[in-house]
């Protein structure tokens, strides 16, 4: 889905001088658990009603029943089928996790990019107000956002959204002062490309690759982040069956230890698969891309 | 977003956070006499200005996101009967200083500050400086705790893996560490509470010390060094114990991100010419490393350790509720909960200022360890 995105577009030699070919990559064995893990949990999430063998809110299996040839992950104390549930799950937070990630792409994107092409104070108002989210620790910025806004699980998305938009907006400020310069830019403004177009058509393709890498690690720590916020009960509401939230339900039953276990595992196998690819892909692209994005953050 | 990713693609953010908003008088520093003597000093002079810049912008947005939310402290605090008393509400908003414009709310809540008075908690109906006093000593010794044994097995597990690079030790520290940054912290606190504590016994329970000890004397706040003071070998020993299991828990996803930035840092260094010369002039392996490729390789690193100080005070608060840890964690999160606004901004502006102070360690590391930043 993102191969022709990151690797197939001609860019300037300076940032990636040499193409290096995706199936290799691929052929990685850590891109191919990644890859295989990731497609997995997709499959679950797209089929879980097939593949349940129960209704994830039906309360009407025997209470805390350990895993078993019934119940392969035990049951919770409200009698629901964990495994069920833990597949149901994967339906409130893949989608929610890619949903805001893609707009932490966009909006981070967008004004880092502006930042960077329109410069002066329109970069600097920006990139102030992204050092000052900077300036508080993650958790407890959305912690009192997701608090202020109430419980839901559409505001904890929105409190991480909060945090998550200035690394992309940094980094893509400093992947497109790179660029700006650069000829054939200034030969495409002289040809009379409007501002926008000259960002669209000339500058944004050449600074995709290294933002594609941070969105796919980002992947893993939004979704950790979002499933904190329902853990602390700042997510999602009950009876939804949200990894987070269920696992906070395992704390009330703490010797029933299956109840807390196969959801945190399913967070745990999510976030891996997606560090495993976010991995690869950038020692697939080449190794000075990484580097650029980190000297341009600077 | 969270130190993990920010951090794992642009090692210099803890200096680019401030760097832009530097005063800095360009191109000057090492020309004049002055500039040339004491490129040190003028350096920190400027990030200390920056700092304080910064403390005023933490102390508005804390403020700003407090009040400009929609939540409404009132409904969060009064009964459902006084709600229906506009006698009690608005008398309960006077009181708390709700009822006058914001800007007038902003200048009164500045001026508390400089005097130190964070207002009232309207939960525990004690100062927020008081409350704060009590709980940021526990955090710190548990977060400074875990980022010790980070930076320690972090920093080794790197220089390993880039040492046997490719070999089978670096793929097993390579899955370790990526193990270790995708582990949900609050998950990871239950596992090992349940396994050591509940089916093991190896370690203790709950809390800071075991129940039946009472606190040391207070100095620190900490009670590992507070009891170590009072000569009170078993309130160490427990305060130890209670430490480890948490702090342990906490630290794997900063050991996980220090060893992939190690190994990255190392092997970068590893590949530049001068350390193939001082190879091949036959200096002794050691001294190649400490000297040739761990001091360059501790730039990015200290960023690094420094954004993870970050994400270690984030996630306090999610192992400060499973070991029932009282600590900011804790309370930031009860204040949240009941919009419990003095106490937000409390824990907002001494958690921030906690930053920037570490990022201003980080900077003045930087400038030390790297001559070049002193004069850029």
């Amino acid at each position: 889905m993102k191969r022709p995105g990151i690797l197939g577009r001609p860019s300037p030699a300076e940032i990636r001088p040499r193409r290096v070919r995706l199936p290799e990559a691929w052929r990685r064995p850590l891109a191919v658990a990644g890859g295989v893990i990731a497609l997995a949990w997709i499959v679950i999430a797209v089929a879980a009603p097939l593949l349940a063998p129960h209704d994830p809110l039906a309360q009407d299996l025997p209470r805390l029943a350990p895993p078993g040839a019934g119940h392969w992950f035990g049951t919770d104390q409200l009698g629901r089928d964990i495994l069920s549930r833990v597949m149901y799950g994967a339906r409130v937070s893949i989608p929610l996790t890619l949903l805001l990630v893609a707009l932490s792409v966009l909006i981070g994107g967008l004004l880092g990019a502006a930042a960077g092409y329109f410069g002066r104070w329109v970069g600097e108002t920006i990139m102030r107000v992204a050092d000052l989210v900077f300036a508080f620790p993650t958790v407890i910025l959305a912690m009192v956002v997701a608090a202020a806004l109430g419980a839901s699980l559409a505001n904890a998305v929105l409190a991480v959204l909060v945090v998550a938009w200035p690394s992309y907006a940094r980094v893509t400020r400093g992947l497109v002062l790179g660029v700006r310069e650069r000829e054939f830019v200034l030969s495409g403004r002289l040809l009379g490309f409007s501002a926008w177009r000259s960002l669209r058509v000339d500058v944004l393709p050449n600074v995709t690759g290294p933002i594609m890498v941070l969105a796919t690690l980002d992947i893993g720590t939004a979704l950790l982040l979002l499933s904190g916020l329902s853990f602390l009960g700042l997510g999602a509401k009950p009876p939804s069956p949200e990894w987070g939230a269920m696992v906070a339900s395992g704390v009330e039953v703490f010797d029933s230890w299956w109840v807390a276990t196969f959801p945190g595992l399913a967070i745990l196998t999510v976030v891996l698969a997606f560090n495993f690819l976010g991995d690869s892909l950038r020692d697939a692209l080449d190794p000075r891309t990484a580097r650029a994005i980190k000297e341009r953050a600077l | 977003m969270s130190p993990a990713s920010a951090s794992s693609s642009e090692p210099g953010s803890g200096t680019a956070a401030q760097g832009p908003t530097a005063p800095a008088p360009r191109g000057r520093t090492g020309r004049g006499p002055r500039g040339s003597r004491r490129p040190l000093a003028r350096f920190l002079a400027r990030r200390v200005a920056v700092a304080l810049l910064l403390a005023v912008a933490i102390s508005l947005v804390t403020f700003v996101l407090t009040n400009l939310v929609p939540g409404d402290p009132v409904a969060a605090n009064l009964g459902q009967r006084a709600l229906g008393d506009p006698a009690i509400v608005a008398q309960w908003r006077a009181d708390h200083g709700l009822d006058r414009p914001l800007p007038e709310q902003y200048l009164l809540h500045l001026e508390g500050l400089l005097h130190g008075d964070l207002g009232m908690s309207q939960q525990s109906h004690r100062p927020v400086r008081d409350d704060l006093a009590e709980f940021v000593p526990a955090t710190l010794e548990l977060a400074g705790t875990a980022i010790i044994i980070s930076l320690v097995l972090g920093v080794a597990f790197g220089v390993i893996a880039a040492l046997r690079r490719d070999r089978p030790s670096d793929h097993v520290l390579r899955l370790v560490s990526l193990i270790g940054i995708s582990v949900p912290t609050f998950w990871l606190a239950l596992v090992a509470f349940y396994v050591f504590f509940f089916r093991l016994q190896i370690t203790p329970g709950s809390g800071r010390i075991d129940p039946g000890l009472s606190p040391p004397p207070q100095v620190t706040g900490l009670y590992t060094v507070d009891s170590a003071l009072a000569g009170q070998w078993d309130v160490f020993a427990s305060a130890v114990g209670h430490l480890l299991a948490p702090a342990l828990v906490l630290a794997l996803y900063t050991i996980g991100l220090l060893t992939r930035f190690t190994r990255s840092a190392v092997l970068e260094v590893l590949g530049q010419d001068y350390v193939r010369a001082a190879r091949a002039k036959g200096l002794p392996g050691r001294v190649v490393l400490f000297r040739y490729v761990l001091r360059p390789a501790l730039v990015p690193i200290i960023t690094v350790a420094g954004l993870a100080f970050g994400s270690l005070l984030s996630g306090t608060v999610l192992v400060e509720a499973v070991f029932a840890w009282p600590g900011v964690g804790q309370y930031a999160y009860k204040s949240a909960t009941t919009l419990d606004l003095p106490a937000v901004m409390g824990v907002g502006l001494v958690v921030g200022l906690v930053y920037l102070v570490i990022n201003l360690v980080v900077d003045v590391l930087y400038g030390v360890i790297d001559p070049r930043v002193r004069v850029s």
